[in-house]
């Protein structure tokens, strides 16, 4: 995986938390920064998809190891 | 690119129907939404400064699992399917099922009600009480949360009227 400056566990929670949680990580992150996530809901890998296409900040990395989703996003 | 609006119009005061209003209203707005929530008739229950009182009903809800939030798999597995003369004459029916169901709801992770609110209200999603039903219900604005607006129909279209997405719930 590649490298990361902030990283969000949001393992356990579910619809929409991990997403919140996230752009509030993001907000006070500078532009270019990239956040690394960590969530357990599997309906988080559409979800990041979709908000990173709708807010424009990048998803640049979507991955799975032991029943966890990981994902890497750059701040726009 | 100009800011997309979400208008809903949130009228069910139970546990349930709490949900679908706050989870659509604070994804919208994380999304980068304008969002204006106008609470009408049981609607209103949502804008209460204690929503811990908010209950689901199974009774005359043929679609709402009975499953024990507890014990053994194959005994959280079984749905328990209650006649409806029976829950309606059992005092307590409508809490104990409230009880169960939150217990189901932090088991699986999922926010209260009350979480998904301040989540709203952080992310600036504009809450709008109905003046009319306000007064209908006798409500006092000193029951609801503080910063929200109370107006009428008319001032709901302002926004509705412009709006990307406008959902009715």
């Amino acid at each position: 995986m590649a490298d990361f400056d902030e990283e969000l566990d949001a393992s356990g929670l579910n619809c929409p938390l991990p997403i919140l949680r996230a752009k509030k990580a993001l907000t006070g992150m500078e532009a270019g920064k990239v956040l690394h996530i960590i969530a357990t809901d599997p309906g988080s890998v559409k979800d990041f998809e979709a908000f990173a296409k709708q807010t424009g900040n990048e998803l640049m990395e979507s991955s799975e190891e032991g029943g966890k989703f990981h994902f890497l996003m750059k701040k726009s | 690119m100009e800011q997309k609006k979400l208008a809903i119009i949130a009228t069910k005061g139970t546990l349930d129907w709490a949900y679908p209003p706050f989870i659509l209203a604070s994804t919208a707005a994380a999304l980068g939404y304008e969002v204006q929530i106008f609470a009408t008739f049981y609607g209103l229950q949502l804008l209460k400064k204690d929503v811990s009182g908010l209950k689901v009903s199974p009774l005359g809800n043929p679609g709402m699992p009975m499953k024990m939030p507890f014990g053994p798999q194959w005994f959280k597995n079984i749905n328990w399917n209650i006649p409806n003369i029976i829950q309606a004459n059992v005092p307590g029916y409508e809490s104990l099922a409230t009880v169960l169901m939150k217990q189901t709801i932090a088991n699986n992770g999922v926010a209260t009600i009350a979480e998904l609110r301040e989540l709203s209200q952080e992310a600036e999603v504009k809450f709008i009480a109905c003046q009319m039903t306000v007064e209908l219900f006798g409500f006092d604005q000193s029951d609801f949360i503080d910063g929200i607006d109370y107006a009428g129909a008319a001032a709901f279209f302002e926004f509705a009227g412009e709006s990307d997405i406008c959902l009715y719930i």
